[in-house]
């Protein structure tokens, strides 16, 4: 069947390693900068994405305390309130978890998982990073611009969001779908590369099916975001338009406030479309590369290969394509057409097959494993929990009629932090301590990794659990307070106040990781090359740190997948992809 | 072991709180109890897979923790397991799109005996307008709205006059008899949700969306919007009344009519 | 949104297809060993994937135009433009800059610098003579009084023209180089130096032939000829 060649092939020529044309920094300016090295890039995405991901945070602490203790903190009035949850919203969907994953560790791992000694394009690819961290600061500017950042919701629906009675009008919109439109034109730029990368960079031996399933996670992600991104790039021009030239692609005839504006015949419900036609794509865009990654977390410090990496790989792909028939189901109260319903039910609820069937596999890989409870372990027992409580609450609501009551709740609001919000921050806390010793050399603390796990973990549930259940009562979402309802029990108030001081105490922890994080660069345990006893080959790099150009004199070369851990007969617990069958054993 | 004993809390604890808890749906006033058992089905059958899958992981953590000298199983898959998995996964999820969708044809399915309430949105007050003696709603445009005409009732169109236009006020329902809720919206998109009709959509400024649903229950509800609107959001509240026929009728009676309202405004300009 | 759903299927096929290709059904686990002992792909074939995948995405963006400008055609209050005839003649400067690169992409193929030098300055006056006739036809519907905010089939026309222009000027970049790198060279360059240009030359014309085609489908849709099909398919969604 297949062409297997058993034993040492033949060592590339001299003239096939030497013909690699790598760009070689001359300055301290062009190696740390303006690098083009994609493990450079990596880490400016990284700590870009961090950072303006703790300003994400912070602004959830106040509208916490808003939401906790009503009144008592008077500087949150609504406009100021609707500024912060939208805020916080775009920051993390699309500024901290996109760029994370698919800037962040998508630049580190794709080369280095693959053998490739950096992208193909890297000069692109330093743009791609320069274009984001201008997008970042004119995102931050809507914080100093005269009305302040936008309030119309991270959904920016119009008309509201261009109307006057929303907070941000005056500038806050605007800078806010500028900074989306260089967004998505930064990170075409980098998924481009990203694509081409895995299809053309991978090292001798490397198939498809012996990629790790973070790469897969992160290609399959990547050709989502690059074809649903389009989708908000046309309505953030179109919207701008509307904005400032008056145009009226997503205005009707409208009277605000008495007053009768001039635009006239737009379609309110076409930018619903195209927001959810990139909205949808953009969950899995953050949950593809978490999956991949956590799958290897686990395979990895439960020393067993992942359970049925095929079905794996199909359920990736097949997620992945299905995304993009199901984003109406964030329209079922929009009064789109009724019969629409139905469709998108059936498609959103299929989804769940692929997706269970990916837990199963990560459960059934810890079956009769050696399982290392390391912090990264710790971490994707934690995704596992809260992705499967989230992805079950998304039954709730994929199912049209379900929808109805619940939509625009704050069941909504527990149901996709706990799925996309949650879950995949997990697995990035997990990614970090367990690539942090490949990338400065050094290991994370164990103890402080494992204080920051477990309140983050366990908190995290308790927030967002019970949430839940006050949007079953009724309480919509976006709420400034809850004031007098009838139908909502007085107790409802003290739930909120433990929300809030668990979600006070969670984002405490963060900052002991990011102190761990910071003190671990240098005072850190010393990790060598494979700390983890991994097979991937980011874990076989001559140097560690890794080089430029990653692997020295010569590319390695791949004899077989990913996940040989505890192969029978072996003398080790793990055979790294590029070593060398023995004969007659292989 | 402490792991696992504390994945298998997070188990219990969640199905305690759901039992225990003392916040939950509130009391159904319309005929969508379908709904709410669709909610029933979805929450046990998603229950069970969420205890199954946690404290199956518990267990794996527990018992298959390292200890010196363990290793691993080698087993890369195990085809008939994970058909078996994907198959009772896919007959799970039938058994909670089935009721849903047939819920769902009976949500957009309007009973031709339903009467008309049209409900008009706007920064942040509630407005309603109920169809009068002839049971026909009049033409409406938003390029019509004035301060005597603050929902845009066409003057020309004769069905509109009878028109009862109810504003800065509850909105009353009669007990027992299907409504077909006509929503509109004139500057941004709004959400007419009363939670205990389980009910709700959205009102799209340029369009007419609607949703239809028999109260039950007799009282006074509110009203709530369920789509950001602005910064008064949170306070573009208001209460609907849901009472015998009799009483209901004695309310309508009080109740204005385009034409009766167009009068005083005609009167002055007359002057 | 049926066109951007017509679209998304045949990306779904061709990347169906490709993987089929990709022994995804192999059983890693049991082949240990080298497996396609093949060359590492040229650098050319990763430009040129490349700039094939940047073309997937331009046409997901105008997929996703054309969706919105059929959803918007679709609701009862749509009144069509009148098309400025200079819009023939802009398609036909295009369709010359376009043939004109085919012609430049021979020339560097056989080496022949004059012809490569001459064709690649017609391709680009022609690239810009029809920016001068789209911005002449912009000049003429605004000077018809249909440049209102309020008129979405305008402002629509505007947009498309517009996004599709941006992407020519885009081009005209990457053409500019490549034209100075081919009048930089000596007069009688060796066979090494002809063709370092000709890969990006290449990459030139599969962009203009991709702008060519994007611009015939847009014209198209303006001047409503592609209005019944956009019946059928709405007919078939419904």
């Amino acid at each position: 069947m297949v062409d297997v060649m058993h034993g040492t092939p033949e060592p590339l020529s001299a003239a096939e390693t030497d013909d690699v044309e790598l760009y070689h920094p001359k300055s301290w300016v062009t190696k740390y900068v303006f690098s083009q090295d994609a493990k450079i890039i990596a880490i400016q995405y990284a700590t870009v994405a961090l950072a303006i991901g703790l300003v994400a945070l912070v602004l959830s602490w106040l509208m916490r305390l808003q939401l906790g203790f009503p009144g008592v903190f008077s500087f949150i009035d609504p406009d100021r309130y609707y500024q912060l949850i939208t805020m916080h919203g775009m920051i993390m969907v699309v500024y901290l978890l996109t760029a994370l994953f698919l800037g962040g560790f998508g630049n580190y791992l794709i080369p280095l998982m693959l053998g490739a000694r950096d992208m193909v394009f890297p000069y692109v690819n330093m743009l791609s990073f320069w274009i984001y961290f201008l997008a970042v600061l004119v995102l931050v500017t809507g914080f100093f611009l005269p009305g302040g950042p936008t309030g119309a919701g991270w959904t920016l629906y119009p008309p509201q969001a261009i109307l006057s009675n929303t907070p941000g009008q005056q500038w806050g919109i605007i800078v806010m779908l500028v900074s989306l439109i260089l967004f998505i034109i930064g990170f075409t730029m980098g998924g481009l590369n990203y694509v081409v990368t895995v299809l053309q960079g991978r090292a001798r031996g490397m198939t498809l099916m012996r990629m790790p399933l973070t790469i897969w996670g992160i290609f399959t992600a990547t050709v989502m975001a690059l074809l649903a991104f389009p989708a908000l790039f046309v309505g953030a021009v179109m919207m701008l338009l509307d904005r400032l030239i008056g145009t009226s692609f997503f205005m009707p005839a409208i009277v605000a406030m008495g007053e009768r504006l001039a635009y006239k015949g737009g379609s309110p419900i076409l930018f619903q479309h195209l927001f959810w036609f990139f909205g949808h794509p953009e969950v899995y865009i953050v949950a593809l590369p978490a999956f991949g990654i956590v799958s290897d977390l686990i395979s990895t410090h439960a020393r067993k290969n992942i359970f049925g990496y095929r079905m794996m790989v199909w359920a990736l792909v097949a997620i992945g394509a299905l995304s993009f028939v199901v984003w109406a189901h964030h329209m079922y109260v929009s009064g789109m057409h009724p019969s629409f319903g139905f469709f998108f039910a059936t498609t959103t609820l299929i989804i769940a097959i692929p997706t269970a069937i990916k837990v199963y596999n990560w459960v059934l890989t810890l079956w009769r494993g050696d399982i290392h409870f390391t912090v990264p372990m710790l971490f994707a027992l934690g995704f596992i929990v809260t992705f499967v409580n989230g992805g079950l609450t998304g039954l709730f609501l994929g199912n049209v009629v379900v929808d109805v009551p619940l939509s625009d709740t704050m069941f909504v609001v527990a149901h996709f932090h706990m799925v996309m919000g949650v879950a995949p921050i997990l697995v990035i806390f997990g990614a970090i301590y367990h690539w942090y010793p490949k990338v400065t050399g050094h290991m994370l603390d164990d103890r402080l990794g494992k204080l920051h796990f477990w309140v983050t973990f366990l908190g995290a549930y308790l927030i967002f659990f019970p949430m839940h259940y006050i949007g079953l009562m009724g309480v919509p979402r976006r709420y400034h307070e809850i004031g007098e309802m009838a139908f909502v029990p007085p107790s409802a108030a003290t739930l909120n106040e433990f929300i809030t001081v668990v979600a006070l105490i969670v984002g405490a922890a963060q900052l002991v990781f990011l102190f761990n994080l910071i003190w671990s660069i240098r005072r850190g345990r010393p990790a060598g090359g494979n700390p983890w006893r991994a097979t991937t080959l980011e874990w076989q790099t001559p140097q560690t740190p890794p080089a430029h150009g990653n692997w020295g004199k010569t590319l390695p070369v791949v004899y077989r997948w990913a996940y040989d851990y505890s192969v029978p007969g072996a003398a080790e617990d793990f055979l790294p992809q590029n070593q060398p069958p023995t004969p007659r054993t292989g | 072991m402490g792991i696992a004993v504390i994945l298998a809390l997070v188990v219990i604890g969640s199905v305690v709180f759901h039992f225990l808890s003392p916040w939950w749906w509130t009391p159904i006033a319309s005929n969508w109890h379908y709904i709410d058992n669709t909610i029933i089905v979805t929450f046990w059958i998603t229950g069970t897979v969420f205890a199954a899958v946690v404290l199956f992981m518990a267990y794996c953590v527990f018992r298959f923790r390292h200890r010196e000298g363990n290793r691993a199983a080698y087993e890369p898959e195990n085809k008939r397991l994970e058909w078996w998995l994907a198959i009772g996964t896919a007959v799970g999820v039938a058994a909670m799109l089935a009721p849903g969708l047939v819920v769902w044809h009976q949500f957009v399915t309007v009973p031709k005996d339903a009467t008309t309430v049209e409900v008009i949105g706007q920064q942040w007050q509630w407005a309603y307008r109920l169809p009068g003696a002839d049971g026909r709603l009049g033409a409406s445009d938003v390029a019509l709205i004035s301060p005597e005409n603050p929902l845009g009732i066409d003057p020309k169109d004769p069905h509109g006059q009878d028109d009862v236009v109810i504003q800065g006020d509850n909105l009353h329902l009669q007990l027992g008899k299907p409504v077909k809720m006509l929503l509109r919206a004139v500057d941004v998109v709004h959400d007419f949700y009363v939670p205990e009709f389980r009910a709700k959509m959205d009102m799209i400024p340029g369009s007419v969306t609607y949703y239809w649903f028999t109260p039950t229950l007799a009282g006074t509800f509110d009203v709530l919007c369920a789509e950001l609107c602005g910064t008064g959001h949170t306070f573009m509240r208001g209460n609907v009344v849901v009472e015998p026929e009799g009483q209901y009728q004695a309310w309508l009676q009080q109740q204005k009519t385009f034409a009766q309202l167009r009068e005083p405004a005609r009167a002055q300009a007359k002057n | 949104m049926g066109v951007v759903l017509g679209f998304m299927v045949v990306v779904a096929a061709v990347a169906g297809w490709w993987l089929s290709r990709q022994r995804l059904t192999a059983k890693p686990w049991l082949e240990v060993g080298v497996i396609g002992d093949t060359a590492p792909p040229s650098a050319p074939a990763t430009a040129k994937l490349g700039l094939g995948t940047f073309l997937v995405v331009a046409s997901s963006l105008f997929a996703l135009l054309i969706s919105a400008y059929s959803m918007r055609m679709a609701m009862a209050d749509w009144r069509a433009l009148p098309m400025p005839a200079v819009l023939w003649f802009s398609t036909g400067l295009l369709m010359l800059a376009s043939l004109a690169l085919h012609i430049a992409v021979v020339a560097a193929r056989c080496d022949e610098l004059g012809h490569l030098r001459s064709s690649l300055l017609a391709a680009g006056l022609c690239s810009l003579a029809f920016l001068a006739a789209q911005l002449q036809a912009w000049r003429e519907l605004a000077a018809a009084g249909y440049f209102s905010a309020a008129n979405p089939a305008s402002a629509f026309f505007y947009l498309v023209t517009a996004i599709h222009g941006a992407h020519m000027l885009g081009g005209l970049v990457a053409l500019g180089r490549t034209s100075a790198r081919a009048f930089a060279l000596p007069r009688e360059p060796g066979a090494k130096a002809l063709g370092g240009i000709t890969l990006s030359v290449e990459l030139c014309a599969i962009y203009w032939h991709f702008l060519l085609l994007v611009w015939l489908v847009l014209f198209s849709l303006l001047m409503r000829w592609t209005d019944e099909l956009i019946e059928i398919c709405r007919g078939l969604l419904t």
